[in-house]
């Protein structure tokens, strides 16, 4: 393509339009975090942290806070043990089934949370009759830690899956060759070299789980709320837009400085879900 | 998705059992490696099973408790599903205009923001992969990136708020003024169909970009220059080389945004005012708190059966190779 000094200026332009559209909202967001008035209207006027303060200080924001937190842990321990499982299956072996198995995989993630939300909600609600037993699994903390470590599983498995294939097999066939038996090449050669990713993958399937808003919607159950669900439900009532703004603002703070750190570890493109 | 991901032939049969004569001592682990080494088939077992477990049991078994779930009539005074067949749900929910309609428009604004999405990143990802200083490039991409991990709730809401005509309820609490865009540009769509498709390029633009970008920086300039050399403008190599080698790139980009805009409702919905049922996830969500659930649940076929059907195509495009 002729490389001409406009076309550049042009796409250069186009560009520092996108990021401005990506980032305008955010930073109107955090601006009103700090706004005197109890609006969202723009311009703001003058500013104060009294909001920070009544935000951190509530108990609803705070206790909703930590169960997402408690919920997003469990999903990420379970997504990393399944999803570095599958990683390694999928990896290490070629077998029947196997492209049917990636399906399997990415499935949770590509249908809309609503058929995932209502089909997991459907199934929690019902007695399940085993013959020996029956159970129904009902819904709170531990109905969200299953419905949100579904759709993780393929997270951890994209980053630890990506690992492997860039790590060259050679290491393995010289550790054998230097009589390192499999366990031995595992802690020395396999889980240095997926380690990273492994944090790069927890990392993601973490802010993946604490952003959730539609499964999370079907499947938490009446007494059990999510940051996410609180901010939904504040959303409306006028008096806590204020709040609303800060908690926007603080997820946004603690998120992106995350989302850069598993980039860096995940070593490249490999990171988003 | 890991199929994405480039795909390096011949590592599957790797761990060649070299190196056993060498050893003479036998540590613990030593019998448990070589049992291992013995049975393939046992290793590899206990590796797949309990992931496809969970993912059969947890959710293809929810899917397809979820299609019965369509199959069942509702008591019309409990409001609770009953035990008894009926086709009625099935019916209604594919044969009603009412509800076609909805699905029609909801897979028209997924594919316009699809559209959008496309024609912000083409531009955007080309002049980052290969215009800008290569300096610049990875702290391009990261800071395109970025805004996909700062929430999805904090984004429907930011767009509301910016949104907010003047003297909405919304804006105007405390003060008379409007948002963001009707202040600093004097203009604003408000709330509806033109803020939700708005709300939901930002919202997965990024998705887009990446593989996009992933595949241009794959792309040889020598390719670029060589149809340069031979007479092509810019246009034409644009049509003839970059397009046919991005096309499973955009495909791939393309099911995050088609995908997730047409199962979503909740910024759709903060984006519009009040009983507007612009998205068919809304309509599926009023079924539900109707309560008609098993009604609801034929809905959720729509959706379902759209992607399953969006995802092959996109397969068949190269969306889940190389990409």
């Amino acid at each position: 393509m002729g490389n001409s000094r406009l076309s550049k200026w042009v796409l250069g332009l186009i560009t520092a339009a996108t990021l401005a559209f990506l980032y305008t909202p955010m930073l109107v967001v955090a601006r009103l975090s700090i706004n005197k008035a109890n609006s969202v209207a723009w311009p703001p006027r003058g500013w104060t942290l009294n909001w920070w303060r009544e935000a951190w200080n509530s108990a609803g924001p705070r206790e909703a806070f930590l169960n997402s937190v408690k919920v997003a842990l469990a999903a990420t321990a379970i997504a990393l043990v399944l999803g570095t499982l599958g990683a390694f299956a999928m990896q290490r072996f070629s077998f029947f089934g196997r492209n049917a198995v990636s399906f399997l995989m990415v499935l949770p993630i590509a249908l809309p949370g609503i058929v995932t939300g209502i089909a997991l909600q459907n199934t929690f609600s019902r007695r399940i009759d085993l013959g020996l037993f029956d159970f129904s699994v009902g819904f709170g903390f531990h109905s969200l830690v299953v419905a949100h470590a579904t759709f993780c599983v393929v997270v951890a498995y994209n980053n630890v899956i990506a690992r492997l294939r860039r790590s060259s097999p050679n290491l393995l066939e010289a550790s054998a060759d230097l009589g390192a038996h499999a366990t031995q090449t595992f802690r020395l050669i396999t889980f240095p070299l997926v380690r990273s990713a492994l944090v790069a993958g927890g990392i993601l399937a973490f802010a993946l789980s604490f952003d959730e808003i539609v499964v999370t919607t079907f499947t938490a159950g009446a007494g059990f709320q999510t940051l996410p669900q609180w901010i939904l439900a504040n959303f409306s009532r006028p008096r806590f837009i204020p709040v609303v703004n800060v908690l926007a603002t603080f997820v946004m703070i603690v998120s992106i400085p995350l989302a850069w750190l598993a980039q860096k570890l995940s070593g490249g493109s490999g990171g988003s879900p | 998705m890991g199929e994405r991901l480039e795909r390096v032939p011949g590592i599957e049969t790797s761990v060649v059992p070299v190196g056993e004569a060498a050893s003479q001592p036998s540590p613990p682990g030593r019998n448990v490696s070589r049992f291992f080494r013995g049975h393939r088939r046992l290793a590899l077992a206990g590796l797949l099973t309990p992931p496809v477990f969970w993912l059969l049991v947890v959710y293809i078994g929810s899917l397809v408790l979820l299609v019965f779930a369509a199959l069942f009539k509702l008591d019309p005074i409990s409001q609770k599903p009953t035990t008894s067949f009926t086709l009625d749900n099935l019916r209604a929910s594919f044969t009603e205009w009412s509800v076609v309609k909805v699905v029609f428009r909801t897979v028209l604004i997924a594919a316009g923001v699809t559209a959008l999405c496309l024609a912000v990143a083409l531009p955007t990802s080309f002049f980052i992969a290969k215009l800008a200083p290569k300096w610049m490039r990875r702290g391009l991409i990261v800071s395109i990136l970025l805004p996909l991990w700062a929430g999805y709730l904090v984004k429907g809401y930011a767009w509301r708020a910016m949104l907010s005509p003047a003297g909405n309820s919304f804006a105007a609490e405390g003060s008379g003024g409007g948002g963001f865009l009707v202040s600093v540009f004097g203009w604003t769509p408000g709330y509806g169909r033109t803020g939700v498709i708005l709300a939901l390029t930002y919202l997965w633009l990024p998705y887009m970009v990446l593989p996009i970008y992933a595949g241009l920086e794959r792309l040889p300039p020598s390719l670029l220059d060589a149809a340069g050399d031979l007479g092509a403008r810019p246009m034409r190599t644009f049509r003839t080389v970059i397009m046919p080698l991005l096309l499973p790139s955009i495909a791939a980009g393309s099911i995050f945004t088609f995908s997730l805009s047409l199962g979503d409702y909740i910024v759709p919905q903060l984006v519009t005012d009040g009983k507007q049922r612009v998205m068919f996830g809304t309509f599926i969500n009023s079924t539900l708190g109707a309560p008609n659930q098993p009604l609801a649940a034929a809905y959720t076929l729509w959706p379902l059966l759209i992607i399953i059907a969006y995802l092959f195509a996109m397969k068949r495009l190269g969306a889940f190779e190389n990409v």
